[in-house]
């Protein structure tokens, strides 16, 4: 084998790996991209049901209920709210007025069935896409949750 | 008066980080020897004064010394002992001086064990292992001091978040700078070559152990995060493909195929101009990582103490020194001549094909990462790229990988004979399938995942593949009466490269079976009710409250049984600290080799009982044996002599560095 077929087994296995990759890329994006949105978003907008997506805001005050093990509260960015339904235990800093993020999906009861409710784990710290979500309503407070 | 000391030596570690970046680079490139001799003791010195600053912070931590605003706001003296230590690095501030420290230990290695190396080799590794330094004291002096006083010093601190209160702490970012700062030894080493225009089996040779080094740490650093985030609640179990676990993952990718390709350099000098490339790549990738976890920028379920503004200081660092080692290497590479030639079946063949499908698995795990950010800014919205994502386009690539993994090993360099080690596999591929098979019935066919069949096809494979080789190499069947001998005999790194393969195989089964059976149970349980879980009784029997060392937990009780007889009893906890005063939830676990029960105590119900959630999650075990095998194999190849740290000096005559 010469320096030039070898050269040529290079490209054409890199080429193959990458085409392979590439592939896979595309099948897959459009299927697990999972968007972001704030409770504006999904009452002004259609957005389709049954959609996997995330969800940011804060916490309601005085709206989480626990029945069991089945827990409804509603997620906010003071201009609108969004009813939320979700099964299991909660993160520890779950907390009323406190920055969430849950993922799920919107089902034709026009509540929001979570499969996952994420807090961060440090309560000075606000999740990005909430802080955007806060601002765009212009409810944004330095970081500070209102009140 | 202690702190003011360690953040003097902070200063004069970056004075002398200066002189070591600059003066042994003239000296190398002049051919002036007391110049290029002022790398040594430069290295030894910047390691002290660093060593200095970290123990001043580690000492203000100890002795809860809240003038200082860094210990005020993360610690608390009611805080356990391992807590206040480890508290050290559990803050942006001390985490980067943890960094630096690793970072000055591994020049301090190169003076201490590196006395065969070439001069001029030496020197400007060492010279390019400053300029790193220089970058990071700098961002540490102007934008992160640790010794910041606080006027009037509080009573008492902040505290630690809860969260990080846990064992993990202590180990796990350790192991993982070990890892990352680590790279930096072949960043150097290669950035070195470059300017010497000169990469030869012995460059292999010095490089080698110290990428294996740090790929060990990284390996334990990875596992024990793992660890960490499958028995903490939230964190979306042992990998979620966050962004965070991302950036350590990327790097382990490179590390991996460098460790693979530096072997063809070595033994073969070939792939030269590649095995550079990965040296460059996942240092890169080392830097990005620190990129991610301290900016913030991308949203993670593990990121702690992060500062975007800070973060654009690093992300300079990591366009600097990225952008200006690809630049040299655009200019340099070129003129490094392609050494032996090998067919595309043979040995180097095949590990050239585990280097493209590792490189190409690290693009599509950092285009999945860095997404969210591209998206951002094209305005396509905001996006969260998942585990969803990576499983499509991440696994596909690897299968191909562990099917080459079983052959590899057992080709000839240069021209390997597939056919016949295939005819010699036969048995292992009839096994395999015969192991995918039995589990696809035993799941009861498409009642399971489709994938389930294959995983464990690749991993007894891959594992059988590897024990032929071993049994080949020590001759077991030919000549079973010297065998032991043989194997005794047989070099270490050999050993090594047989245990981490087995090591994935074992991985391969805790991966699949984990993925594809998990079963969970949340309910609202009352007290001696009995909830099935996988053949197990899970029997609540109380809830009382426990106090700890800084917290007050709600324990409750779990009797376990199978069959009727009690077989353990599990206690997790609900906790609430006192500073700062916030809840944790702490699992209880009881691993086995078929599996582990994860009960996890929620709150009380109004109506009577609590909310629990119960787990079966199979053959977890098996991911942290996997784990350490690998962990094994690469301290035993670590141990081989030829690899022993310091070398054997460069075998032929040694030509005057000319080019440079």
């Amino acid at each position: 084998m010469t320096r030039k077929q070898r050269r040529l087994y290079f490209v054409l296995l890199g080429m193959l790996a990458l085409g392979a990759a590439v592939a896979l890329v595309l099948t897959a994006i459009s299927d697990s991209l999972v968007y972001f949105y704030s409770p504006t978003d999904i009452v002004t907008q259609r957005i389709p049901e049954g959609r996997r997506m995330r969800i940011g805001g804060l916490v309601e005050d005085g709206s989480v209920k626990k029945d069991g093990k089945t827990v409804t509260f509603k997620i906010t960015d003071i201009t609108n709210s969004l009813p939320v339904v979700y099964s299991g235990i909660l993160p520890d800093l779950f907390r009323e007025a406190q920055g969430v993020v849950v993922e799920g999906r919107m089902e034709t009861d026009g509540q929001f069935h979570a499969s996952e409710v994420l807090a961060k784990h440090d309560e000075k710290y606000m999740p990005k896409e909430v802080a955007d979500a806060l601002k765009k309503s212009g409810q944004w407070n330095d970081g500070k949750t209102p009140k | 008066m202690i702190a003011e000391i360690g953040h003097f030596a902070l200063v004069l570690a970056l004075c002398v980080a200066l002189v070591q970046a600059v003066v042994p680079l003239i000296g190398a490139k002049r051919g002036w020897s007391n110049w290029m001799a002022v790398a040594g003791p430069a290295s030894t010195l910047q390691f002290l004064f660093i060593a200095v600053a970290f123990g001043a912070l580690t000492n203000a931590y100890v002795t809860s010394d809240f003038s200082l605003v860094n210990v005020a706001s993360n610690s608390h003296t009611e805080k356990p002992m391992l807590y206040k230590v480890a508290g050290v690095w559990g803050n942006h501030e001390g985490s980067l001086l943890l960094w630096i420290t690793i970072l000055a230990l591994f020049g301090f290695a190169v003076t201490l064990f590196g006395r065969n190396l070439p001069p001029g080799l030496k020197s400007r590794a060492l010279a390019v292992q400053a300029m790193i330094a220089v970058g990071f004291l700098a961002f540490i002096l102007l934008t992160s001091n640790p010794f910041a006083r606080l006027e009037p010093p509080p009573m008492d601190g902040n505290g630690l978040n809860p969260m990080l209160q846990d064992p993990g702490l202590a180990f796990h970012p350790p192991f993982l700078y070990l890892g990352y700062v680590g790279f930096s030894m072949a960043f150097s080493f290669a950035i070195a070559a470059l300017l010497e225009g000169r990469v030869d089996a012995a460059w292999a040779r010095w490089v080698r152990p110290w990428t294996l080094a740090a790929w060990i740490f990284l390996t334990c650093g990875i596992m024990l995060g793992s660890w960490w985030a499958y028995y903490t609640l939230g964190w979306g179990g042992w990998w979620y493909w966050d962004p965070v676990e991302n950036a350590s993952f990327m790097p382990w990718l490179a590390g991996t195929a460098l460790l693979h390709s530096a072997v063809v350099v070595e033994k073969r000098d070939s792939l030269k101009s590649w095995t550079i490339l990965l040296a460059i790549v996942a240092f890169g990738f080392s830097l990005l990582g620190t990129f991610l976890v301290r900016s913030g920028v991308l949203t993670s379920v593990h990121a702690f103490a992060t500062d975007p503004a800070r973060g654009i200081f690093i992300l300079l660092l990591l366009v600097l020194a990225v952008g200006g080692s690809l630049t040299l290497y655009a200019i340099r590479a070129p003129a490094m001549k392609m050494g032996g030639l090998f067919s595309p079946i043979s040995r180097e063949g095949s590990l050239l094909l585990n280097n493209v499908l590792m490189s190409t698995g690290a693009a599509t795990v950092l285009l999945g990462t860095l997404y969210p950010l591209i998206a951002d800014a094209l305005n396509l919205g905001k996006v969260s790229v998942g585990p969803p994502f990576f499983n499509a386009v991440f696994l596909p690539l690897m299968a191909p990988m562990v099917a080459v993994m079983a052959v590899g090993p057992m080709m000839a360099w240069k021209r390997g004979d597939l056919a016949g080690i295939l005819g010699r596999l036969k048995l292992a591929a009839a096994l395999a399938l015969g192991t995918g098979a039995l589990v696809w019935f035993l799941q009861g066919g498409s009642a399971g995942p489709w994938w389930t069949g294959a995983g464990f096809a690749l991993a007894v494979w891959l594992g059988l593949g590897t024990l032929a080789d071993l049994a080949d190499r020590i001759r077991l069947f030919e000549a079973p009466a010297e065998a032991l001998g043989r194997a005794l005999r047989l070099p270490r790194s050999a050993w090594g490269m047989a245990l981490a393969h087995l090591g994935v195989a074992v991985f391969i089964i805790g991966l699949t079976a984990s993925a594809a059976w998990t079963t969970e149970h949340i309910q609202s349980q009352k007290i001696d009710q009995t909830v099935d879980v996988a053949g197990y009784g899970v029997t609540l029997k109380s809830v009382h409250d426990v106090p700890g060392p800084n917290y007050t937990a709600s324990q409750a009780t779990f009797e376990i049984s199978r069959n009727g007889t009690l077989l353990a009893v599990m206690q997790p906890e609900k906790r609430i600290y006192r500073m700062p005063p916030r809840p944790t939830t702490t699992a209880a676990i009881r691993s086995g080799i078929t599996g582990d029960l994860y009960v996890v105590i929620g709150d009380a119900d109004p109506k009577g009982g609590y909310v629990t959630r119960l787990y079966f999650n199979p053959c977890i075990a098996w991911l942290w044996a996997g784990g350490g095998l690998l962990v094994l194999g690469g301290l035993v190849s670590l141990l081989d002599r030829r690899h022993r740290v310091g070398a054997p000096a460069r075998p032929r005559v040694q030509p005057v560095s000319a080019k440079a």
